[in-house]
């Protein structure tokens, strides 16, 4: 949660320096949702994630080094500067991939559970996704076909109440999101996404109910982001969230705070707890380092990944660019 | 072992029987290969059912997205999955999967994930279903790189290029024309028999016009070839087979043989099959052509459903015979 929070607060500051290209989605806030649920799998299970795509492989493992690497388009970011900021991938760590297209990536969860299954392995394949995506079809169609197939998949929503402006209270015929799990006859479950151990507790008896062959679980974590749905975004008319709200959130349901006392009780010390936020302050500034340092790619290199197996490709053609 | 006993040769085989037979090849070789589809049943698929159980051929609720999506998933975790969507209108339910995941995630994640999936769809056209079922989409996923695009029209072609796309690592997309289906010949039963994919092939040489036809245009061209042969005109058919990536080679170099050019594609005539290989030959060839660049396709209108006012919209084998007259 230290790196996550640490990562995302100087990666805003480094798009807003023009460091960083494109557009920023900061994790800030649900870090709890997202290291609870990470925390019940293992290296050799699966997530798929979406545009807010810095916390999860970071939850799950990730090297620093190559997420923000790549979060500068450098040729030695995980993703070799062609995926980007909303796009974070490590196969070595299980992250199949991050879903920019909401809802996306949920099918894809789905779909290595299966390969699980198929293969006779008990890996269980895990997708996070917002309140948002549980308007897609690729969420009810999805949850139907895990439910018919017992898929050994786990279906997480970090529901921070906004699809970028629009409330989860004026877009969903049925809000309390976990609930749609019985319309496909699975088990649903809402948690306190703020709090991590009660995050990782109820996604570790689905992970558990996953292995045992019993099927997929819909988990609701409730949670919120503490910054704009992207860094820079600026909104007309009335707020679609009032300052107090965000204040509350901040002060109240900081996932980090939340945590300290917890840590406290259970015999970390105060000292051993800000070693921790030293070593998490030094590993991001030397990912950083190693980003600023690294190469830029190859213009001419562009075509490459483009194929496994290219046939006849890039063609030579008169009117070529590159 | 007696000639009589050793396995034949060939076989002889319909276009659709050809699939099946690749697919049950390929399953048996490879335990990775899965198959998803909607009705396996009835849309030939029954004996892969059948042979392999549920756990290797799973039959899929109406969810085309979703299930084009899972089998993604599943290519990038190891298996090999083919999908059956039935009918290829039915692709554009999928498109998010196809386009926006099959398509780019080896490109996104660095290389990182290979998606060898391969999209079967029916080019169901020419029957009186109407708009909304025949289309003949292969151009607009041509626009999506990243894709491999195979139009077969003979049953060896089928079964060798299907089975190439299934051991290939890239996603590919087979538009399958359903007026060849009942096409029979004799093909190899050598499991091992692949036709590669990016190789276009002459299916009737000739030296005074070329002729490039896609997929169910194939027979009204070799039609009008042997019609025309018959009256000393010398047409040379080629079959691109892979639409991507193109063999422009093997088009370029015919057309620098006849310099003469049509291309007949059914797909609607905006941005179709045909326009992009008249933009190449016209744009690397044009000091071979002796003659304007032809294209017969069917015009920008949606399929109606009466027979009367459907079928005069495709390119037929007379219209391919005045059209090559027209170019002598």
């Amino acid at each position: 949660m230290l790196r996550i929070r640490k990562f995302e607060e100087e990666g805003t500051r480094l798009y807003k320096e023009g460091q960083i290209p494109g557009a920023y989605h900061a994790s800030i806030g649900q870090e709890g949702a997202i290291v609870g649920a990470c925390m019940a799998l293992r290296d050799d299970d699966y997530i798929t994630g979406t545009h807010r795509s810095h916390g999860h492989p970071i939850g799950k493992g990730a090297k620093l080094d190559g997420l923000m690497a790549e979060l500068m388009g450098k040729v030695t970011g995980i993703c070799k500067g062609r995926g980007g900021s909303m796009h974070l991938a490590d196969s070595s760590v299980g992250i199949l991939g991050e879903s920019a297209i909401v809802g996306g990536g949920i099918p894809l969860a789905a779909g290595a559970a299966l390969s699980a299954k198929a293969r006779g392995t008990d890996q269980v394949g895990l997708t996070f996704f917002g309140d948002g995506a549980s308007n897609q079809g690729t969420f009810h169609e999805t949850l139907n076909m895990a439910s018919i197939w017992k898929l050994p998949v786990i279906f997480f929503c970090e529901n921070n109440r906004y699809a970028v402006t629009t409330s989860a209270a004026s877009s969903h015929g049925q809000p309390e999101i976990w609930k749609r799990a019985q319309g496909y006859g699975i088990p649903g479950h809402t948690v306190d996404g703020q709090r991590v151990l009660a995050v990782y507790e109820v996604t570790q008896s689905a992970v558990d109910r996953a292995r045992r062959g019993e099927g997929p679980t819909l988990i609701e974590a409730k949670t919120y982001r503490f910054d704009e749905h992207q860094v820079g975004l600026s909104t007309h008319g009335e707020p679609y969230r009032s300052s107090e709200e965000v204040r509350n959130y901040v002060r109240n349901h900081d996932p980090l705070r939340l945590f300290k006392p917890e840590l406290l009780k259970s015999g970390v010390t105060e000292s051993e707890i800000q070693a921790m936020e030293e070593e998490a302050g030094e590993a991001v500034a030397r990912a950083i380092e190693f980003a600023q340092q690294s190469p830029l790619p190859e213009p001419g290199d562009v075509y490459q990944y483009m194929y496994v197996n290219p046939i006849n490709y890039p063609p030579l053609h008169r009117g070529a660019l590159t | 072992m007696s000639e009589t006993q050793a396995k034949p040769a060939t076989t002889r085989m319909s276009f659709i029987e050809a699939a099946v037979q690749a697919q049950i090849e390929e399953m048996e070789r490879d335990e990775r290969v899965i198959l998803l589809g909607e009705d396996l049943d009835i849309y030939g698929d029954g004996k892969v059912l059948q042979r392999f159980g549920s756990r290797r051929a799973w039959n899929t609720p109406i969810s085309e997205n979703s299930f084009c999506g899972m089998a993604v998933g599943a290519a990038m975790t190891g298996m090999r999955p083919i999908v059956n969507l039935s009918i290829a209108s039915f692709m554009y339910l999928a498109c998010d999967q196809i386009i926006n995941q099959a398509s780019k995630l080896h490109f996104m994640t660095g290389g990182q994930m290979k998606v060898p999936v391969v999209f079967r769809g029916a080019l169901y056209y020419n029957s009186s279903i109407a708009a909304q079922h025949s289309d003949r989409c292969y151009p607009m996923f041509m626009n999506a790189p990243g894709l491999k695009i195979i139009a077969p029209t003979s049953p060896k072609d089928m079964k060798g290029l299907l089975k190439s796309a299934i051991r290939d690592d890239d996603p590919v997309v087979m538009f399958e024309d359903s007026t060849l289906w009942t096409l029979k010949e004799e093909l190899p039963t050598d499991p091992d028999f692949l036709v590669p994919i990016g190789k276009a092939e002459v299916k009737h040489p000739g030296t005074d016009v070329t002729i490039v036809a896609i997929a169910g245009c194939m027979k009204p061209a070799l039609l009008a070839a042997k019609a025309l042969q018959e009256d000393g005109i010398s047409v040379e058919v080629v079959d691109p087979r892979t639409l991507v990536p193109l063999d422009r080679e093997t088009i370029i170099c015919s057309v620098a043989k006849t310099g003469r050019l049509i291309v007949i594609d059914n797909a609607h005539r905006t941005c179709n099959c045909a326009a992009e290989i008249a933009a190449v030959v016209a744009e690397e060839a044009f000091e071979s052509l002796k003659k304007p660049i032809i294209r017969l396709s069917t015009p920008d209108v949606h399929i109606p459903f009466s027979p009367v006012l459907e079928k005069p919209l495709y390119p037929s084998k007379d219209a391919i015979i005045t059209t090559v007259r027209k170019l002598l």
